[in-house]
């Protein structure tokens, strides 16, 4: 099964690279770009699990591993079941 | 007293560390390497400085799955004393040791420099053998060193004076400039509230010897010894006086990665 999982920053903090990213469109005259929020992208495989189970297990690996609850939030995806 | 430098790979601060705590404050050392399971007597546990890990997936997130940081865990939890410089900060945020999380720099950039930090509080047992608004100058070395930590957090560590450094100028005043990192509140050193725990981003032990352009960082090893020799008391003090130190060469690294 793969799975997709994005982490980024919550919306209450700031994300300096995002706009840094933002600001370079801008200059490159893509003033369409109103925000950018960057973010890590794992693509994962699992193995001897039901849908049921791993949707109970990916929330719980994005949680206690991936991203860091206090600053980051994330969601998640099953690509090939 | 009998201090403990955790190594985990990628820790580069830890020689340093230990030279400061073995031959300048004259204390008996030991590395604990990241894979052993026994913290070996030690009285205080130090999380050196570095990029443990490479810095994966967040600083400090993977080394707080390192079998050590078991033990520092329940050492922590049973009141022992830890100290965590840079990188050990960053690890004893993920760990969950001390509140908050720590973010890129405000500028984005990797800052090395010398900064001043003003001690908040002196009633803990990393900060005793200073005053209440004293400047320390203090090198820094940091990508994420931006603290953060939400409104009701922030506003509940001022209350319990668990803010003991922050960023200031030369004089002590606080300011925009002098936070360098952007943390929240220009924390710079943080305890827990049980008062056992301390993260600091600024290097001590960069800062400790005259021929390094300044001995303030001797002030939280100077606390951290009185403060176990206090605990420990008058009776078993001979002990710590029957190590006689000497300038002795750093022993090999241990273990294999």
């Amino acid at each position: 099964m793969k799975v997709r999982i994005l982490v980024s920053l919550k919306e209450s903090v700031l994300d300096p690279q995002g706009q840094t990213v933002r600001n370079a469109l801008h200059t490159l005259g893509y003033h369409q770009v109103k925000d950018v929020r960057q973010g890590k992208v794992f693509e994962i495989e699992l193995e001897g699990l039901d849908r049921a189970e791993a949707e109970k297990v990916i929330p719980e690996i994005a949680d206690r591993v991936l991203a860091n609850p206090i600053i980051e939030k994330f969601s998640w995806e099953i690509l090939e079941a | 007293m009998k201090f403990g430098v955790v190594v985990f790979p990628g820790s580069n601060c830890d020689y340093d560390t230990f030279h400061v705590l073995q031959n300048v404050m004259g204390q008996e050392t030991v590395f604990l390497w990241h894979k052993e399971h026994d913290l070996r007597g030690v009285d205080c546990v130090v999380l050196p400085g570095g990029f443990s890990y490479g810095d994966y997936l967040r600083s400090g997130a993977i080394a707080r799955f390192s079998p050590i940081m078991r033990e520092v865990k329940k050492f922590a939890g049973s009141g022992g004393l830890v100290l965590g410089i840079c990188n050990g900060f960053q690890i004893l945020l993920e760990a969950g040791l001390l509140p908050g999380a720590m973010l890129r720099n405000k500028n984005l950039k990797f800052l090395c420099q010398h900064v001043h930090i003003r001690i908040e509080n002196n009633r803990t047992a990393f900060s005793s053998a200073g005053h209440r608004g004293q400047v320390l100058r203090i090198p820094i070395a940091h990508f994420d060193g931006n603290y953060y930590a939400p409104p009701d957090l922030l506003s509940q560590l001022e209350k319990n004076k668990q803010v003991v450094f922050r960023y200031c100028d030369e004089i002590g005043k606080l300011s925009e400039e002098a936070n360098v990192n952007g943390s929240a509140h220009s924390i710079a050193g943080l305890i827990n509230h049980q008062g056992n725990v301390l993260g600091m981003m600024p290097h001590p032990e960069r800062a400790s010897e005259k021929i390094l352009g300044s001995e303030d960082g001797k002030i939280i090893f100077r606390s951290m010894i009185d403060y176990l020799e206090k605990k420990r008391g008058t009776g078993k003090k001979k002990a710590t006086r029957a190590f006689r130190p000497t300038v002795t060469p750093l022993p090999p690294l241990i273990g294999t990665f």
